[in-house]
């Protein structure tokens, strides 16, 4: 069984569709990587799946069950926990009520939890008592995950996480994921730095013009010479 | 001259004076601007918009206070305090319930429909004049006491003057004060007001950590309209009670909100002190200041009897500049908050 399964789904702002028939599966425990061009609907298929935009057609199945226009705070009871791309912290509170705020849904003792996220992110833990928005671009990177991190997720959305960082911090996040990946949780990510995003993915999906255009592995869509040509172009060659 | 002729010449009745008319009254007037603007930030900062019958929230938990004070006159004599004042907390509860329903039965229709914030604020005018209406019809527009029997005044014997201040006066600090240290620690210890302080900082990312909003706009109200019939009345408890109570104090409510920088309730309190200071000192005679100088000025120098930088009719003028200069040159406030548009 999937860990998800998102089957054709259709999903825009107001009238116009931005989605025409999406789909995308991956098993627990997997990086899948959503790229593409500028527009192709990567950032709006996380949040059509995470219930902030209502999908008109097709269904989405988390472990087995349907979640297809399910509210965000169900969702993250259900085991699913999204980082925004963009204003993704909460800059007055400090980086330890960040965290706490993650864990709102949670009653009990997370305090292992907090530490897991030090474990991590080592450079958060002196700037705990530091207000989120006083922090560097990549911190508060990291605390946007670690925030999204004190449900335990089964399945980790992140929108860009990259998104204007230096290479050096790219690469440090990218490292990050790939470990928080190996403790156990699927991670579905849209990433413009192509390259790098599918070089750690085990499924890659291209997206164009709200419909996937290329499935595969992350091995697979690297080395397909279509992909690299229309797709990847040479911006971002190590 | 010896030390003791010194000492008399100081000007210690001028300065018990000063102390009395300027920096009890401001803190009185201050403390009540407060109340209000602590609970106006709360709702601007969760709900991103300007509560303007809030002044009215305030006036109507005073009037409860009054119908509670009729039905249980003897409750004030078992603790020996006044009986408005015992039954405050029921008034808050029932205020901050009021407000609960107002919301749910204007403003949150309002909000799901997602208008744009001046179309809830323009919602908060009709609840306004509503309120208003109400308090007219069932009350009249007449003034009455909420302060049963005489007051008791204390008096501080400080050279041959004395610092007066009366026990609702005394009432209105304490309880303002541990309102606010009160609010200091459910905002910064308690889950729920580390969640309010979530939505108000970024109400998307509250949402997707699964917060549930609702909750922390049923808990805005719940505060915002308690501290509310608090202010009212304990404002009523030290002048009288008149159906106009707090809407003449509306602006310098959003003054103090907003010098405090909106969205930020430290800010609120500090704003509601710096407004209610200036605003006292502004109207203070300091010709009186200057009499003792007397003596040592020549007779061709006539004291004015009358030196106050506003004549005290036009004391309404003061919040509005306060206003306008922290909008010029400060928008954000004292304490950073966010920009009414």
């Amino acid at each position: 069984m999937a860990l998800l399964e998102i089957s054709g789904i259709h999903a825009g702002y107001g009238g116009a569709n931005i989605l025409n028939g999406v789909s995308i599966a991956i098993e627990a425990e997997e990086i899948g990587v959503i790229v593409g061009p500028n527009g192709a609907g990567k950032s709006t298929t996380l949040k059509a799946l995470f219930g902030l935009l209502s999908i008109s057609k097709g269904n989405v199945t988390f472990e087995g069950r349907d979640v297809t226009n399910t509210p965000p705070e169900s969702l993250v009871k259900q085991g699913l926990s999204f980082v925004p791309q963009e204003y993704n912290v909460f800059p007055t509170m400090s980086v330890h009520e960040n965290l706490e705020m993650g864990a709102y849904v949670r009653r009990d003792d997370f305090r292992h939890l907090v530490d897991q996220v030090y474990g991590f992110f080592p450079p958060l833990k002196d700037k705990r008592r530091q207000p989120a928005g006083e922090l560097s671009g990549g911190q508060r990177q990291m605390v946007a995950i670690g925030r999204a991190l004190m449900t335990e997720p089964r399945l980790l959305l992140l929108d860009e996480p990259t998104a204007g960082l230096s290479p050096l911090f790219t690469g440090e996040i990218f490292e990050r994921i790939v470990a928080i990946n190996a403790a156990g949780t699927g991670i579905l990510m849209v990433e413009q730095n192509a390259r790098q995003a599918l070089a750690i993915a085990h499924k890659g999906f291209v997206l164009a013009g709200g419909q996937n255009r290329f499935t595969g592995t992350g091995q697979e869509l690297l080395d397909d010479p279509e992909v690299a040509k229309s797709f990847l172009g040479g911006e971002d060659q190590p | 001259m010896t030390e003791v002729d010194l000492l008399t010449a100081l000007p210690v009745r001028e300065f018990v004076f000063f102390i009395n008319k300027g920096i009890i009254a401001g803190l009185i007037i201050g403390s009540i601007y407060a109340l209000g603007a602590v609970g106006v930030t709360l709702v601007f900062g969760i709900l991103r918009f300007a509560h303007l019958a809030h002044g009215d929230m305030m006036t109507t938990g005073a009037f409860i206070a009054l119908v509670l004070t009729a039905l249980l006159p003897g409750a004030g004599a078992l603790v020996g305090l006044p009986t408005a004042f015992v039954l405050m907390p029921i008034a808050m509860a029932l205020t901050a319930l009021l407000a609960i329903v107002l919301d749910r039965w204007f403003y949150r229709p309002l909000r799901q429909a997602n208008v744009r914030p001046v179309t809830i604020v323009m919602a908060s005018v009709g609840v306004m004049l509503m309120m208003q209406g109400l308090i007219r019809l069932v009350f009249g527009t007449g003034t009455r006491p909420l302060y049963v029997g005489a007051k008791d005044i204390y008096r501080l014997p400080v050279g041959d003057g004395f610092i007066v201040v009366t026990e609702p006066q005394v009432l209105l600090f304490v309880f303002t004060a541990l309102c606010i240290v009160a609010l200091h620690f459910f905002l910064t210890r308690a889950r729920l007001g580390k969640a309010m302080r979530a939505v108000s900082d970024n109400a998307d990312l509250a949402r997707v950590s699964g917060i549930p909003t609702e909750h922390v706009v049923r808990a805005t109200w719940i505060i915002g309209g308690a501290l509310a019939a608090a202010g009212g009345t304990l404002l009523a408890l030290d002048v009288t009670l008149k159906p106009d109570l707090s809407f003449n104090i509306l602006l310098p409510i959003f003054a103090a909100a907003i010098v405090g920088g909106i969205g930020q309730p430290y800010g609120a309190v500090a704003g509601g002190l710096v407004v209610g200071f200036t605003e006292t000192l502004a109207v203070f005679n300091w010709a009186i200041l200057l009499r003792p100088l007397k003596p040592f000025l020549p007779d061709w120098v006539e004291l004015p009897t009358q030196l106050a930088l506003v004549p005290t009719e036009y004391k309404i003028v003061i919040p509005f500049f306060i206003l306008v200069a922290v909008l010029i040159w400060r928008p954000t406030g004292i304490f950073r908050g966010s920009v009414i548009k």
